[in-house]
């Protein structure tokens, strides 16, 4: 089972259909495993796993922590000080003394969208990339699509729209850029300010007119807004976007009646999703938690296959 | 600039001879002597060599004046493990470049005129080419207080600008520009507006959205450059933008310059030869301030420059050391040395015929030293004798390790150019061969 050749998952970008549809199968075949009492398995025995957060995430973190260790592998949480000396010395100095511990998989998460890049040039082990500024975000892409996919049986065709603040957002182009890959129809929705320059350019539709944006869509993926953009000028106030952008039951009633919502978490309510749809029928966001453990876990398997098993010479 | 005994009269003959300030381009002949452009033309030889002078024959060469670069910025006073003085003059030989313009934003900054003469004596002590410190033009460059145009421009200022900042309140620049006038003092100014570039640090578009990188929009660029022209207008103050990076900033230049505004404008060699794709996947050194914008504002440039639109090619040399470029994208900082290759760059648009030879080197060394109020950037017979001599189409490749300059952030690292000068002269006195 050498389906998957990449020694680091840096992004979505770069990924052929067919490496994301071998990730997506095993990952279902984790989602087993989790749900099992003995949640144990032994293909990372003897693995190093160290988890390099220069941003704080809790639930990115643990989930990654709980599908090393459900794979055998010794797992280590490190916290990297934001405010320590220049940022980047820190990340290339880190780099080294990390590999000098010789792990065997880094999972890093940077506030600098090529971070994770840069960092993967310097060490020998394989880097997993859960989060790099902007940029991309894979295993959430993947966990999204894992989620729609046992819900909607495929991802080709299906038309999800991509709602809130897509300018600051890695979610939205890892899963942008999944989604094309696999064939479904990608819509953004938001008020332009929110929205990066020429984001059609990488292949979706947008809308601005939320009723519009989610007309007979099959998903409806809503993002994060964090309160600072209201400081910085991109939206007005949180009741004005509530009342044009947040995820109501009246905007939801545009989509397909059998429409899932999705959230990368964390939520706030009442910014951009009304609390009775974060947790109605039509929500997947906690099976989204799941999903992520199992696809973190498909992950590290796959990397983990190409991991050396001889001893280091010198 | 150091100086020893006078070396033998020089002939380079045979060459073809390229001086911009008489509109010539022809085969001929260059004589110095006495530090001095005894003829340069096809009569150059009407008198003769005299006697004893070394004689070089340059069939196939090309000899022009020495280029004058109004942008550089150097490490010293404050940073010299970047670049010194010393360093950056002997790149600047290297690259035919006979004569620098220093910008302030060095540590101490350069607003007082004991560090204009520090700058111009650490110059004639340690630099081999020529060195004009342009000087801060508000007080440590810190935008409230106008510095004293007159006392600096006396120990030798050559111009007064805010170097890598930009000047946000309009009424010190309407101030700084009224007083300049008086003085006929040159402002030349980064012209980015610094609220609207925010947090960007690549051209914005496509490529900034797919790296995930906040945008610089152009109208960053292009609004300060605005304001500047209107001021430049109302005041009649001598206004040169030091860099200019995309189409519509040279729409406003054109308005201006025929509705005659004193203003002229500057392009960094990287604008016109390199785009935003060059940025690949985070690749640091293609990080500067203007960005580099897309293809179509790199032929706006071009054709600009062919124009006249575009006064001055610079190379905006700015060392950074290796901590500076090996980090991510966002916190890299800015900038690319550049003295070395910038004929060599500015070459590719001569020989992809969007520029003539001539318009090249008056972009390069006449025009600048016209803005300046230099009596080089010529091969007048009885001007100094700083020129090069030139092969044009010698191929080469840049490579790091054959850099003069302390930092090595070059943006043409592995680019093969055609064009590579053979000796440097200032004064008369060779200060950088070949091989």
């Amino acid at each position: 089972m050498t389906q998957f050749q990449h020694r680091h998952l840096l992004g979505i970008e770069g990924l052929s259909p067919l490496d994301i549809q071998f990730l997506l199968d095993s990952a279902a075949a984790a989602v087993d495993v989790s749900r099992q009492a003995e949640k144990k398995k032994a293909t990372l025995r003897g693995r190093t796993q160290i988890n390099l957060f220069f941003e704080a995430s809790t639930r990115t973190q643990s989930s990654f922590e709980l599908a090393g260790k459900r794979l055998g592998a010794d797992v280590m949480n490190m916290a990297v000080a934001q405010s320590s000396v220049k940022k980047g010395e820190t990340l290339i100095d880190t780099a080294m003394t990390l590999n000098a511990m010789r792990p065997d998989l880094l999972v890093v998460r940077h506030h600098a969208a090529g971070a994770v890049a840069l960092l993967a040039q310097k060490v020998e082990c394989s880097v997993i990339n859960a989060g790099d500024g902007a940029h991309e975000h894979p295993t959430q892409a993947l966990l999204d699509a894992l989620t729609i996919r046992r819900h909607k049986g495929k991802l080709a065709g299906l038309v999800v729209a991509i709602c809130g603040d897509v300018r600051h957002s890695r979610v939205a182009r890892s899963n942008i850029l999944l989604l094309n890959a696999m064939g479904a129809q990608v819509r953004v929705v938001a008020p332009t300010t929110l929205l990066p320059s020429a984001i059609e350019e990488l292949g979706v539709t947008v809308f601005t007119d939320m009723r519009k944006g989610l007309a007979d869509a099959d998903v409806v993926m809503m993002l994060r807004l964090q309160r600072e953009r209201m400081a910085a000028a991109y939206v007005p106030s949180v009741r004005e976007y509530f009342r044009f952008f947040g995820l109501d039951r009246e905007k939801l009633s545009h989509a397909k009646p059998d429409a899932i919502v999705m959230h990368p978490g964390p939520m706030n309510r009442g910014v951009e999703i009304d609390p009775l749809i974060a947790d109605g029928v039509q929500s997947v966001i906690r099976e989204q938690v799941e999903m992520g453990v199992a696809v973190r876990m498909a992950v590290l398997e796959a990397l983990g296959q190409h991991l050396s098993s001889t001893p280091v010479q010198n | 600039m150091q100086n020893s005994s006078a070396p033998r009269p020089l002939l380079l003959q045979n060459c073809r001879v390229v001086d911009p300030s008489r509109r010539l381009d022809a085969r001929g002949s260059v004589l110095v002597a006495d530090g001095v452009i005894q003829a340069a033309g096809p009569d150059a030889l009407n008198q003769g060599a005299p006697e004893g002078a070394e004689i070089v024959e340059c069939r196939g060469k090309t000899v022009i004046p020495g280029l004058v670069d109004m942008r550089v910025f150097v490490g010293e006073p404050g940073a010299e493990h970047r670049e010194t003085l010393e360093s950056a003059s002997r790149a600047a030989a290297a690259g035919g470049v006979t004569t620098i313009t220093t910008m302030p934003d060095t540590d101490p900054v350069i607003d007082d005129p004991a560090l204009v003469d520090f700058i111009l004596r650490r110059a004639r002590d340690t630099a081999i080419v020529r060195v004009h410190p342009m000087a801060a033009l508000t007080h440590g460059l810190k935008g409230e207080e106008i510095a004293e145009f007159g006392l600096l421009k006396e120990a030798g200022a050559v111009a007064f600008t805010q170097g890598r900042h930009s000047l946000r309140n309009s009424q010190v620049m309407r101030n700084a520009l009224t007083y300049a006038r008086d003085f006929d003092a040159l402002v030349v100014h980064h012209t980015e507006d610094p609220d609207l570039a925010g947090s960007g640090v690549m051209n914005a578009g496509e490529r900034a959205t797919r790296l995930g990188l906040s945008g610089i929009p152009r109208e960053a660029e292009s609004i300060m450059l605005d304001r500047d022209l209107r001021l430049a207008r109302l005041t009649r103050a001598r206004y040169h933008a030091a860099q200019l990076s995309c189409a519509q900033s040279l729409w406003s230049m054109r308005q201006a310059k025929a509705d005659g505004v004193p203003a002229t404008a500057g392009a960094a060699i990287a604008h016109l030869t390199l785009n935003e794709f060059d940025v690949g996947a985070y690749r640091t050194f293609f990080k500067m301030s203007p960005p580099l914008r897309s293809e179509d504002d790199r032929r706006a440039m071009v054709e600009a420059l062919a124009d006249g639109t575009l006064d001055v090619i610079c190379s905006a040399h700015d060392p950074q050391d290796v901590e500076g470029k090996r980090q991510p994208f966002a916190d890299a900082a800015d900038g690319a040395v550049g003295l070395e290759t910038l004929l060599a760059a500015g070459l590719r648009l001569v020989h992809n015929e969007d520029v003539s030879l001539l318009r090249l080197i008056d972009a390069m060394s006449t025009r600048p030293a016209a803005l300046l109020g230099l009596s080089s950037g010529t091969l007048q017979p009885g001007a100094a004798a700083d020129l090069a001599l030139v092969d044009l189409d010698q191929p080469w490749v840049v490579t790091e390790d054959q850099l003069h300059s302390r930092a090595l952030n070059t943006a043409f690292e592995g680019a093969r150019m055609a064009g590579r000068v053979q000796r440097t002269l200032v004064a008369g006195h060779t200060v950088y061969q070949y091989g």
